[in-house]
């Protein structure tokens, strides 16, 4: 099967001809399949937003290409429209950008964009709000009567009613606690798996994409750094703490626990670290 | 620490508060019988879910809010007295979450120096605070620079400048590290961090980052209106399920300890630090 998104020598330069003039993307290549759960991480101004706005057609390469399931998402204006469809971009924020009167016509927005009859639209703004955990009376109350995590929570939906393949997310969990945290990452983990979507999700919690993704792309002035599992990525510590990033308090422990001599794996979440705990114990036992 | 005691900065005492109600609708109370103290020269961290009244707390410190009930001493002084809400003003400074929202000015300098300014405070004097402010804050080489084309973590902390340049003796910091990256948020902890340490700063700290928590020496979990738990950060975050129970987590060395005593180890729930958590569980696999 064709990868859903394909990237291939990607550029971007912000305010060419100007003294503004800045490379934002330096000739980024990679490709993502359907249903693969992928962390973007890197440190402010790295490019991790202008590349997902290349994503879905906000921005417009200055060289390279962004393939849609095979096709240059600008090589036709239709193309381009669908590819703001068929990737959804969830900013940062986003429960800023509610303004309708009731959560129903706020998570409507999208689909009545994308010309859908009233029955359609109906059945994905339902569907949307189940997958966020949005209850069927709160579809009848003005977004700005809810708590800070629900209006995110409604935000997302708007976006998710648009059924989109692969969904972006930049900081879904910013300034949440634990559990608006892992309610919102478990609503996204429900989408991916019930659409088998790709998700993208950019954040500066190591541990939430440690927990979650399958790949990390780890962005550093305007280049790809790396591309690969969280295992392999949070292996190179130092070169991530030079980055801007860092990495996981589990993963410091173990670089410790290296430290003092014993042979252990490089873990990266609790569930990890308790199993090479025990197993570490248990040989010990042994022996 | 009941009583009066003239090492408080802050002191609230039976406090209530309300946020008035819409039209014909109830009000929402926050707190009923809120009691806290905050020494001066602590770095106290606050801790809660979203909702729980961190930031309406937060927003006592300075006469933003003022009590519905009870009463909200700083320096011994009650914070709805209107005559002295300056004096209040100057002796609590705010940094909230977002550092865009708190720029002023075009240059850095006249950003810092704008508090000084509305203070009334002499020319030469707001050079010389402006300058050692910066200082401060590791920005001094910045002073000519433009606020926007500044990194997160710089501009929050120009905007503890411009907090340090009114010389405060407290500064409340709601959520300061929410929207940086892992290089802003170490930036920022550590200067906070330094002000309090080596200026005798009274720091109080709101985060939803344990790890940034685990630096106070003091910190207080606020629960649906109530102190859940007050201690120092060893003493806190070995509470694990009353930190559960309330939506929150401990710092992931200790989530760690927690999980393997919870199939059969005995470990101690104090490591906060990497490196001793991995000594324990070093000891834990040896023994």
């Amino acid at each position: 099967m064709k990868p859903i998104l394909e990237v291939s020598n990607l550029n971007y330069i912000y305010s060419v001809g100007t003294p503004f003039e800045h490379k934002a993307l330096d000739n980024i290549s990679f490709s993502v399949e359907r249903g693969e759960f992928i962390g973007i991480i890197g440190h402010t101004g790295s490019g991790k937003s202008t590349l997902m706005q290349q994503l879905n057609g906000l921005l417009k390469p200055t060289s390279g290409q962004v393939l849609l399931d095979g096709e240059d998402i600008w090589s036709d204006k239709k193309l381009t429209r669908q590819a703001r469809f068929r990737v959804g971009l969830v900013f940062q924020y986003p429960e800023y950008q509610l303004f309708e009167e009731t959560v129903y016509r706020d998570i409507a927005f999208g689909p009545k964009n994308m010309g859908l009859n009233e029955q359609e639209i109906d059945r994905r703004v339902r569907e949307a709000a189940g997958f966020v955990g949005l209850t069927p009376e709160q579809l009848e109350v003005s977004p700005f009567d809810l708590s800070g995590g629900q209006k995110r929570r409604v935000a997302i939906a708007g976006v998710i009613a648009m059924e989109p393949e692969v969904l972006i997310l930049d900081e879904p969990t910013a300034g949440l606690d634990p559990v608006g945290r892992a309610e919102i990452l478990g609503n996204v983990e429900t989408y991916r798996r019930a659409r088998n979507a790709t998700i993208m999700m950019v954040s500066h919690s190591m541990e939430d994409v440690a927990r979650l993704t399958d790949r990390l792309l780890v962005m550093n002035g305007s280049k790809l750094a790396m591309d690969a599992a969280p295992a392999q990525v949070f292996s190179h510590a130092e070169e991530l703490v030079q980055m801007g990033l860092n990495i996981p308090q589990v993963t410091q422990v173990f670089l410790n626990l290296k430290k003092l001599g014993l042979d252990v794996a490089n873990v990266y979440t609790i569930e990890q670290a308790v199993a090479e705990i025990k197993r570490l114990r248990g040989g010990a036992v042994n022996a | 620490m009941e009583g009066f005691n003239l090492s408080d900065i802050i002191s609230v005492e039976h406090l209530a508060y309300t946020y008035p109600g819409v039209e014909d609708t109830p009000g929402v109370p926050v707190f009923e019988d809120m009691n806290l103290k905050i020494q001066e020269g602590s770095f106290v961290a606050v801790l809660g879910t979203n909702g729980c009244g961190k930031s309406t707390l937060a927003k006592h410190f300075n006469s933003i809010l003022l009590p519905t009930g009870g009463k909200v001493y700083v320096c011994g002084i009650d914070t709805a007295n209107e005559d002295r809400i300056m004096t209040v003003r100057h002796n609590v400074g705010m940094v909230f979450q977002n550092p865009d929202n708190q720029i002023v000015a075009n240059v850095v300098e006249e950003d810092v120096a704008f508090g000084p300014e509305n203070l009334g405070v002499s020319s030469p004097e707001i050079r010389r605070r402006v300058d050692t402010a910066l200082k401060q804050v590791g920005m001094y080489e910045y002073r000519e620079h433009a606020p926007h084309l500044l990194s997160g973590g710089q501009k929050q902390r120009v905007a503890i400048a411009g907090i340090i340049a009114m010389e405060p003796k407290c500064i409340v910091l709601d959520e300061p590290t929410a929207m940086l990256d892992p290089r802003g948020r170490r930036e920022v902890i550590d200067t906070v961090s330094r002000l309090n340490r080596e200026k005798g700063i009274t720091v109080v700290l709101i985060t939803h980052h344990m790890d940034e928590a685990a630096r106070a020496d003091r910190v207080v979990v606020l629960d649906k209106g109530k102190v859940a738990a007050d201690g120092t950060p060893r003493e806190v975050f070995s509470q694990v399920e009353l930190l559960h129970s309330i939506g929150l987590a401990s710092p992931e060395t200790v989530e760690l300890c927690w999980e393997l005593n919870r199939q059969g180890f005995d470990l101690s729930l104090d490591a906060l630090e990497p490196e001793e958590c991995a000594q324990a569980l070093y000891n834990a696999v040896k023994a």
